[in-house]
């Protein structure tokens, strides 16, 4: 198990990651970001990754993020040009801390029993040692859901992610049916909002407000990329198993870690989940092989409350 | 075959057509106490479904049974259902009517009744378990056209209007005679006979129109009617569920409808010939061919659960494996085997036998067919969905099985009363045996009943 220290220096780095993971998501030309004869120096550094793939720092001032505009939900049916997200999950690293759900659930406004990442106890045969796997939405690039809309309220974009209009969703229920991986929950009575946010004007790539009666499920957080952030989930895990990143770029991070995609699924042998159905995920698992924990089966029953029935 | 050409005199082929006519108006001439203790009985639990529907509506979803995982329950199945009972009406009358195998004649309107029921209920009923019956008409201004939903929106709307039309166009020298002879009825009612009748008055070109057009609609609604089911079949077959994503779905689905509509079309035969004394036109004999029917329609069904069922058993892939035992030996076991020995194996033995193909043997052997074959629904779609490939966990109990609340109950019961309702109502204002085809049956000359409407008009 992690010591408390290198826990809480973790964090401080996390956040620095954090930056560092939105400056490989946005910077679409790294050279570009960092260019060296900027004005003021904030003193602030700031980590990045070049394009051949070294880490260095950079004076917070040189970071260029795109100025906040303000998207139609027609325009985010788009998707963020020249990207394609892809997460990659690490089970030798998991072990149940279940954060990365807790996360999700909190930056999402969503309350239990809802889970739109979850965290599965696999064995994949009695005879080997079971694993834990945590599970989002897919995002496949034959997505079975997207298909079987009968009004096209939820599709598939540039980038790669499988998003859903809450506001156009008829509630069949029918990507539900479709999608093999149960990825999807539904709406199923009048959603809680947060105090002070009843007002907020929905927008498909947060997800948010939800709307009763209709579908949603992991977004992959492409509001937190165009901000240059990592997602909840990736940054709530204590032990980096969750990586993030573009297909593009080639690189994937946890915000403490940051790789080559390729390599990193060569070197470890990264799968996907069902490869046989021809779903063509965009979420790759790397094996439990050399694990950071030994398997501890978890003796609680997690998320056992149902909704609250009127 | 037809009857035995017996040459009947004019005089007596006339008192024949008098004595069907008087026969057949007799149930809309007054309804019974009984009957309308039926009609109020029906709409009591439609009133109580309404009022569910609107509990339903008020607070979502939450108030059914289903939850992410069991994401459809009992009102899909009943869509199934009533999707299977609509097709045999419309197909079995058409390819009989086709085919020239007179001797249907007389069930042909029972049979496409059920079909219209069937089919109204079938979309009611879908519009309900709809998250958001509000936004329907994204259906129209977003359609996605590779969505199967969409396939069956489009081929349901298509045999509804057709069914309808193969209802109707029979029918119309039957208003014309109510319009003709219940003269004594409220106002609204004769003006809808009138209005309904479209002028009937039987001229050699209105017979030849009409039968002109039902050949047609007979031709049309043959493909329609198979597609309504496979197009079903296939909400469940286009996609990768282990136990869903069967390429031999369609015609499993086919040979359940006809099954469970043959049983459908003897019970309302049966109820009918009792309650409206009908036993001259519904004879023993239907009841014995019906019940052949019955019996080859099973064989058929039984050959393509064995593809269903047990090909996969043989080779027990391992997700489908868990579904299947399950099925076989798991929670689901008494339903399953219930469904396919009460519903399938047994009905299919017994009316080998000549003493059971009688009225009422046929008719409780029917009972259990109707029964299953929508446990059997059931099973096709609930199991399914709790059996994913990724097991189920950390989830509330609740979500690790379904069990529908009593609003889907009530529902469900309010879709069923409905189909029964249409029913029982069309019969109370038409007439339920299709008065010139069963004259045509016996040979008596069409002509002579617009002569009568001629001159009643005339008179006029
Ligand atoms: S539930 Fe909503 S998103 Fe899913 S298929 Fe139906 S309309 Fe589309």
């Amino acid at each position: 198990m992690e010591k408390e220290d290198d826990k809480s220096d973790r964090r401080k780095f996390l956040k620095l990651g954090a930056l560092a993971g939105g400056v490989v998501l946005l910077g679409s030309a790294i050279g570009k970001a960092v260019s060296l004869d900027s004005t003021k120096e904030t003193g602030e550094k700031v980590k990045v990754l070049t394009a051949d793939g070294k880490l260095m720092e950079v004076d917070g001032c040189n970071m260029k993020h795109p100025a906040a505009v303000k998207l139609t939900n027609q325009e985010m049916r788009k998707g963020i040009e020249g990207k394609k997200f892809v997460m990659v999950i690490d089970l030798a690293k998991c072990a149940n801390a279940r954060k990365c759900v807790e996360g999700c659930q909190k930056m999402h406004h969503k309350q239990a029993p809802t889970e739109w990442i979850k965290v599965k106890r696999m064995q994949d045969a009695e005879s080997l040692t079971p694993y834990w796997m945590p599970q989002p939405c897919f995002h496949c690039d034959n997505p079975p859901c997207t298909k079987v809309c009968p009004v096209d309220a939820t599709f598939k974009r540039e980038d790669g992610l499988v998003m859903i209009d809450n506001e156009r969703c008829i509630g069949c229920r029918f990507c539900m049916a479709a999608c093999p991986y149960n990825s999807r929950s539904f709406n199923w009575s009048e959603p809680i909002i947060p105090q002070g946010m009843e007002a907020a004007e929905y927008s498909i790539e947060k997800s948010f407000p939800a709307k009763i009666g209709t579908v949603e499920k992991c977004d992959f957080c492409p509001d937190m990329a165009r901000e240059g952030k990592l997602p909840d989930c990736v940054t709530a895990c204590p032990n980096g198993t969750i990586f993030y990143g573009d297909q593009n770029e080639d690189t994937v991070t946890n915000g403490d870690q940051t790789f080559r995609l390729k390599e990193l699924l060569t070197n470890r042998s990264g799968y996907r989940y069902l490869e046989e159905l021809g779903t063509e995920p965009r979420v790759y698992y790397l094996p439990p092989v050399n694990r950071d924990f030994p398997f501890e089966n978890d003796t609680i029953v997690h998320n056992t409350e149902d909704y609250k029935i009127i | 075959m037809k009857h035995a050409e017996i040459i009947l005199t004019p005089e007596q082929q006339s008192m024949r057509r008098e004595e069907l006519r008087a026969d057949i108006l007799r149930p809309l001439q007054k309804i019974s106490f009984l009957g309308k203790l039926w009609i109020a009985f029906l709409v009591v639990i439609i009133l109580i479904g309404g009022y569910a529907y609107i509990q339903q509506l008020k607070h979502g979803l939450i108030v059914t049974g289903l939850r992410d995982y069991a994401t459809w329950g009992i009102y899909i199945s009943n869509f199934v259902f009533f999707v299977a009972i609509s097709l045999v009406g419309a197909l079995i009358s058409s390819v009989l009517r086709l085919t020239n195998f007179t001797w249907y004649r007389p069930l042909t309107r029972i049979a496409e009744i059920i079909a219209v029921a069937g089919v109204v209920w079938a979309g009611l009923i879908i519009i309900i378990d709809m998250g958001r019956p509000d936004r329907i008409l994204n259906l129209f201004l977003h359609p996605r056209i590779q969505s199967p939903i969409l396939w069956d929106v489009v081929v349901i709307s298509t045999y509804l209007t057709t069914s309808v039309l193969l209802l109707y166009l029979p029918l119309l020298p039957g208003i014309a005679i109510c319009r003709d002879r219940l003269t004594d009825k409220p106002k609204w009612q004769r003006w809808m006979y009138k209005f309904l009748a479209l002028g009937w008055t039987g001229t050699p070109d209105q017979w030849k129109i009409m039968k002109k057009s039902i050949t047609i609609l007979c031709v049309v609604i043959i493909p329609l009617a198979i597609s309504i089911h496979t197009v079903t079949s296939w909400l469940f077959a286009t996609t990768l569920r282990p136990g869903w994503d069967s390429t031999n779905f369609g015609p499993y689905f086919v040979a359940g409808a006809f099954l469970a509509g043959t049983g459908c079309v003897i019970i309302g035969m049966y109820v009918f010939r009792k309650v409206y004394s009908l036993e001259k036109y519904l004879t023993d004999a239907h009841f014995g061919y019906m019940a052949k029917l019955l019996v080859f329609l099973a064989f058929v069904y039984a050959y393509f659960n064995i593809n269903e069922y047990f090909i996969p058993y043989y080779k027990m892939r391992g997700p489908e494996a868990r579904l299947l035992t399950d099925l076989f030996s798991g929670q689901f076991a008494g339903l399953y085997w219930s469904a396919q020995i009460l519903g399938m194996a047994l009905p299919a033995v017994l009316l080998m036998f000549k003493s059971m193909r009688k009225p009422l043997p046929v008719t409780l052997i029917a009972i259990p067919v109707v029964v299953f074959a929508w446990v059997k629904r059931y099973l096709i779609v609930t199991p399914i969905l709790l059996h994913p490939y990724l097991p189920i966990q950390n989830a509330p109990a609740s979500w690790m099985n379904y069990f529908p609340s009593w609003i889907e109950i009530e529902i469900v019961a309010a879709s069923l009363a409905g189909v029964l309702l249409i029913i029982t109502l069309f019969s109370r204002f038409f007439p339920i045996i299709s008065i010139w085809e069963t004259l045509e049956n016996e040979g008596i000359e069409l002509d002579e009943l617009d002569e009568l409407n001629n001159t009643k008009n005339e008179k006029a």
